[in-house]
């Protein structure tokens, strides 16, 4: 599917004005305080969601609203189905033959799930960034350029604005900027992941998945992207798996506690990480089980 | 990492426990000194109050550790951020116990002074909340800890009609004007011993239910 750029998301639309620096603090500061988490609207609901891998039930009955312009952190134990949900949202799942899900996924009027629903631009709406940073096998620029060079009919100079402003959304520009034509896969770890998430914020995404995005980086890249989570919340909705309790009390504003299949709790982070209301949750984020 | 935090929240807990013992003690041996004209006991409040103030900075020092090691959160991000306010009340607690003991021993260059009726029952009563406060905080029991925080407004009341007294006292005999100040000023910081096992039972409920009723009326910290 092609379309024009002005056919894009609003964080597109809006790129040559802010195209010079990642968001200032001022931009920052409407999402700043908790309590207004609690005021968002809803950017994926999901209801009623059941996924299975051939007979195993792997989610049971997952209601979930994630909130627009904010960090949705889900945790739980390793094979607890957060990555199994994570996959739905964009529909990765689709190649995997013995998955199949019932119930209801919506971004907005779009029905995640139906048939119907082109994939293709699904996946341009829903971006996703894994535990491993998986830079394609080509150049800087060319990694950021390709998902733009598919889906927008764009000049050159157009495409070259594109990437500079995603890579300097990404916070990695600096970094890069000498050796735009230079492997990907030459940079440090923490700098492909960073690409990779310009790669994917380049078409214009509504909402970032993110699959343990630090979970293979050294402390200071982590703390980089976490900086970066912190600042794209402004534009989109982020949904990250984390095993690490501190990265998802730093960076989100709300939790959601999955366990054998079932969200056990969800909350504001805050409420989840000082007072929540299950035992299981409690016994889970201080480390007593799991 | 659980076993390395669970074992420093024993040391923890057994060093809050020695630090409420000895404050315990100068609350009981302040209140005798001002009753039985005990300098003895007195000086003894006077000497504990040096322990207490190390104790109280080694617990504050262990617990900036826990925090800094372990990044606590929920029960044991409450428990540590708790001993924190306890371990100050404590010490305040503690120096006040003090000032009772000075009071005390001002008191006793008056010997014809008699120290009104009520302060026994008012110093029965502070120790009685101080000890419920401490049982709550390290029982977790929200019930004991709001009736430790009823009994705060009879405390008030028997600080109302003590100070009634003393005045009544100094009106009547100047020659008690001195002796009477010395036991006015005891019975207030009685009375704020009294404040301060309220917040320590309030922190007990913000322990269990992850609640501050600090600032809400009495009703509506028991109704919680």
């Amino acid at each position: 599917m092609t379309v024009s750029l002005k056919n894009l998301n609003p964080v597109v639309e809006s790129r040559p004005a802010d195209r010079a620096v990642v968001a200032s603090p001022q931009d920052s500061a409407p999402i700043d305080s908790k309590e207004q988490t609690d005021e968002a609207t809803t950017a994926i609901r999901i209801e009623g969601f059941n996924a299975f891998y051939g007979a195993y039930h792997a989610l049971h009955d997952i209601s979930l609203d994630i909130p627009k312009n904010r960090v949705t952190a889900l945790i739980g134990p390793s094979g607890c189905g957060k990555t199994t949900l994570l996959r739905w949202i964009n529909r990765m799942n689709d190649i995997v033959p013995t998955a199949r899900a019932v119930g209801n996924i919506s971004l907005g009027d779009l029905d995640v799930l139906a048939s119907s629903t082109d994939v293709v631009d699904l996946r341009r709406q829903v971006g996703i960034v894994f535990q491993k940073p998986n830079p394609f096998p080509k150049t800087i620029y060319d990694n950021v350029a390709y998902g733009p060079r598919l889906h927008l009919r764009i000049s050159r100079s157009e495409l070259d604005d594109l990437v500079q402003w995603a890579l300097q959304k990404a916070a990695v520009w600096d970094e890069v900027k000498d050796r735009l034509h230079k492997p990907a896969l030459g940079l440090s770890g923490g700098q492909q992941q960073r690409v990779c998430i310009a790669r994917t914020i380049a078409t214009g995404p509504e909402v970032l998945l993110m699959d343990e995005p630090c979970s293979a980086l050294d402390p200071i890249s982590t703390s980089s992207i976490e900086d970066l989570i912190y600042e794209l919340r402004q534009q989109y909705t982020i949904v990250i798996v984390t095993h690490n309790m501190q990265q998802a009390s730093r960076v989100s504003d709300r939790t959601a506690f999955f366990y054998q299949g079932r969200v056990i709790e969800f909350g504001t982070t805050d409420q989840i990480f000082t007072r929540p209301d299950q035992k299981q949750t409690e016994d889970y984020v201080t480390g007593k089980f799991g | 990492m659980t076993k390395h935090l669970d074992r420093d929240m024993d040391h923890l807990h057994r060093d809050i426990l020695s630090l409420s013992a000895v404050v315990e003690e100068m609350i009981g041996n302040a209140g005798r000194a001002l009753q039985d004209g005990r300098v003895d006991l007195a000086e003894k409040v006077i000497n504990d109050d040096e322990d207490v103030d190390q104790q109280e900075v080694a617990i504050e020092e262990e617990c900036l550790k826990m925090l800094a090691l372990h990044h606590p959160v929920a029960i044991d991000l409450r428990r540590i951020a708790t001993v924190i306010k306890v371990n100050n009340d404590l010490e305040r607690i503690a120096d006040l116990a003090v000032n009772v003991a000075q009071r005390a021993i001002g008191v006793k260059d008056y010997p014809r002074f008699v120290i009104p009726e009520g302060v026994g029952p008012m110093v029965s009563k502070v120790s009685g909340m101080v000890r419920g406060a401490l049982d709550a905080f390290v029982n977790m029991d929200t019930h004991t800890a709001k009736s430790v925080i009823l009994r705060d407004d009879e405390v008030d009341a028997l600080n109302a009609d003590l100070i009634n007294r003393l005045r009544l006292t100094m009106q009547q005999d100047a020659q008690f004007v001195a002796a009477a100040l010395h036991c006015f000023s005891a019975i207030r910081h009685l009375e704020r011993i009294a404040d301060l096992a309220t917040n320590i039972a309030e922190d007990a409920i913000y322990l269990v239910d992850g609640e501050i009723v600090r600032h809400l009326s009495v009703t509506k910290k028991i109704a919680k």
